[in-house]
C-alpha cells in the first residue's frame, strides 16, 4: 500500500448563467508515495479544480479521492496548501505564521519555538522571524507559506502556481528549494503549473490536461536525471514534445474564450 | 517646501486671525458682549480652569484641589459619559457585527430593522430618552450609546463580509476549527474596519454627549456653554467651545495612536 494519493472517477461540474461547465471529467489518477507530480495545462483545464477537490476546499461532483487510504471528505493539515497568492496572514509575524498550524495543534509554547526557528533555518529565513509579512519580497513570503505547511508535517503538499507570482531568478531558486527539501523530506508534492519548463524542472511524472472538458491528456514519466539541465537536448526534447500536447488545448482555451465574448 | 516650515506657516494663520480678531475688538467695531476680544476669552478660560476656592489642606489633596475647577469638572462630565456610552454602544454593535458579517441567515433577519432604525439620528431619541430614563446620566448616556453603536456596527459587518476568502481557506488548510478561525483569522482581518467605525463613533459621541448636556442634565460642557448664554457670557461660551475642540482633538488623536499600534502590519496606515 503505497499511494499516496488516489482519484477515482472524478466529475466535476459548475452551474454558470451560461448553462453547465464540467470542470473536470472522469480523472483517474494514482500518486505513490514521495513522488512529485506536476498538473500541467492551460488556464480553465480543471488543475486547480482538481487540486482544491484533493484539498477538500471543494468536493467532486462524483467519484472518489482517497488520501493515505481515507476519503477526502474536508480540508485538513495532513494535505498542507501553499498558495499563489501566498496567503500569510498579515497580522502575524513570520514566525506566528509558521507556527499557527502548530499552536492549532495545541503544541507545548517551547516545543513549537523549536520547531519554528529550524524551519526559519531550513528556509533561510531565521533573520526574519519577526517580521510581518508586508515586509518582505513575494519570494520571502513563498518561503514563509511552505515553512507554515512543513511545520504541520504533513506528508503530502499541494502547490497551486506557488511560483507563478514571481520573477525568474527568485522562481529558479524557489525551485531548487523545494528540490531540496522534497528529496530531504520525502515529501508527496502534486504541483499546479502552466509552465512547461517549471514542470521538467520539478516532477516525476508531468499530467497533462485538456481544455473543457478537464481530463487527463498524457501522464508522462519523466526519467531526466537530477539535477535537471535546461540545456540538454533530452530536456529540449520534451519540452518540444509538451508543447505540442500544450498548445492544441491553449488554442481550444482561446477559441472558446472568442466565442464567449462574441455570443454575449 | 519642507513640513516644518508648512507647519508654521499653519501656526501663523492662527496668530494672524487671533490677532484680527483682537483688533476688531479694540478698535470698537464689534460689541465685546457679542465677540469678546482673544484675551478676554483667555483670561475667562483661565477663571474657568482654576479651582474657585484657595487651597485647604483639611478638605482633601492637593490634586483634588487641582481639579475643583469648574471646566475640569465639566470636561471630567463630558468625558465620562462619551466614555460609558461609548463602550456600551460598542459591546453591543461588535458581537451583533460579528454575526452579521460571519453569517448570511443573520445578517437577513436583521438588515431590515436596521436599515430602518439606522437613518434615525440619536437626537431625535432625546424626547424619549427622557420618558424613559428621566433626567441626569441615563438618558444621555442612552443617546451617546446609540450615536456609537451604528457605526461601529455597519463598519464591522463590513469588515467581516471583506475578508479575503483565502485567508479562511488557509486557516482551514491548517486544520483551524470554527472558532478558531473566528478569533484568530476573521477578527483579527477585520479589526481595520472595526477601528474606522470605533474612531467615527466616539466622534458621534461626542457630538450627541453636547447636546444631550444641554438638554439632560445639569454639568458638562455642553450644559456649561448653554447655561453661560443665559447669563450672556460670550467669553465663556467660546472658552467652552475651545475646550470641546481641543477634547475631539485628544480623543482623536488618541485613536489614531490606538490604530497605528493594533495595525502596524497593515498596508497604508493613517496618520
Amino acid at each position: 500500500m503505497d499511494s499516496s494519493i488516489v482519484i477515482s472517477g472524478v466529475n466535476k461540474t459548475f452551474p454558470t448563467p451560461h448553462g453547465v461547465v464540467v470542470a473536470l471529467q472522469d480523472i483517474n489518477l494514482e500518486i505513490r508515495k514521495g513522488e512529485f507530480v506536476c498538473l500541467l495545462g492551460p488556464s480553465g483545464c480543471g488543475k486547480s479544480t482538481l487540486l482544491n477537490a484533493v484539498a477538500g476546499f471543494s468536493l467532486p461532483s462524483q467519484g472518489l479521492i482517497k488520501v493515505n487510504g481515507q476519503a477526502v471528505t474536508q480540508p485538513g493539515p495532513d494535505r498542507g496548501m501553499v498558495f499563489q497568492e501566498y496567503a500569510l496572514f498579515p497580522w502575524m509575524t513570520v514566525a506566528q505564521n509558521v507556527g499557527f498550524g502548530l499552536e492549532i495543534k495545541k503544541l507545548p509554547k517551547a516545543d513549537i519555538r523549536s520547531r519554528v526557528d529550524a524551519l526559519l533555518k531550513l528556509l533561510k529565513l531565521s533573520e526574519f522571524s519577526e517580521r510581518f509579512p508586508r515586509d518582505l519580497s513575494g519570494g520571502m513570503r513563498q518561503r514563509v507559506a511552505i515553512a507554515r505547511i512543513l511545520a504541520l508535517d504533513s506528508p503530502i503538499l499541494l502547490m497551486d502556481e506557488p511560483f507563478g507570482a514571481l520573477d525568474a531568478l527568485t522562481r529558479r531558486s524557489l525551485q531548487d528549494e523545494l528540490l531540496r527539501i522534497w528529496s530531504e523530506l520525502g515529501k508527496t508534492v502534486l504541483f499546479v503549473t502552466h509552465s512547461i519548463e517549471e514542470s521538467i524542472f520539478l516532477a516525476d511524472r508531468i499530467v497533462v490536461m485538456t481544455y473543457r472538458p478537464g481530463t487527463i491528456k498524457q501522464d508522462i514519466r519523466v526519467t531526466l536525471p537530477r539535477p535537471r539541465d535546461s540545456a540538454s537536448p533530452e530536456f529540449n526534447k520534451l519540452k518540444r514534445d509538451l508543447s505540442e500536447l500544450v498548445s492544441s488545448e491553449q488554442a481550444r482555451h482561446e477559441d472558446a474564450e472568442r466565442r464567449a465574448l462574441t455570443t454575449d | 517646501m519642507t513640513e516644518g516650515s508648512q507647519r508654521f506657516k499653519g501656526v501663523l494663520l492662527i496668530l494672524a486671525i487671533l490677532g484680527l480678531w483682537e483688533t476688531v475688538g479694540l478698535l470698537g467695531w464689534v460689541n465685546a458682549k457679542v465677540l469678546p476680544p482673544p484675551h478676554a476669552v483667555a483670561i475667562k478660560w483661565w477663571e474657568y480652569l482654576a479651582p474657585q476656592q484657595p487651597y485647604d489642606p483639611d478638605s482633601g489633596s492637593r490634586l483634588t484641589w487641582l481639579l475643583s475647577g469648574e471646566l475640569i469638572q465639566d470636561a471630567m462630565g463630558s468625558l465620562y459619559r462619551v466614555l460609558a456610552g461609548f463602550i456600551m454602544g460598542t459591546l453591543l454593535a461588535l458581537p451583533m457585527g460579528l454575526l452579521m458579517g460571519a453569517s448570511r441567515q443573520i445578517h437577513q433577519l436583521c438588515n431590515p430593522l436596521l436599515q430602518i432604525l439606522r437613518p434615525i439620528p440619536p437626537i431625535a431619541y432625546i424626547p424619549l430618552s427622557i420618558l424613559w430614563f428621566g433626567l441626569g446620566n441615563p438618558p444621555a448616556i442612552f443617546l451617546i450609546a446609540i450615536g456609537a453603536f451604528f457605526p461601529v456596527l455597519m463598519n464591522t459587518i463590513a469588515g467581516v463580509q471583506a475578508v479575503d476568502g483565502i485567508f479562511l481557506r488557509a486557516a482551514r488548510n491548517l486544520g483551524a476549527s470554527r472558532s478558531t478561525i473566528f478569533l484568530r483569522v476573521i477578527l483579527p482581518a477585520s479589526t481595520p474596519y472595526i477601528l474606522t467605525g470605533m474612531r467615527i463613533g466616539i466622534g458621534t459621541a461626542f457630538i450627541v454627549v453636547i447636546v444631550a448636556e444641554m438638554i439632560a442634565v445639569n454639568n458638562g460642557l455642553g450644559f456649561r456653554i448653554l447655561e453661560a448664554r443665559e447669563y450672556f457670557w460670550s467669553d465663556k461660551i467660546i472658552a467652552g467651545m475651545l475646550t470641546i475642540g481641543l477634547i475631539g482633538l485628544a480623543i482623536d488623536q488618541a485613536m489614531s495612536l490606538l490604530n497605528n499600534h493594533l495595525l502596524r502590519w497593515h498596508r497604508g496606515l493613517e496618520h
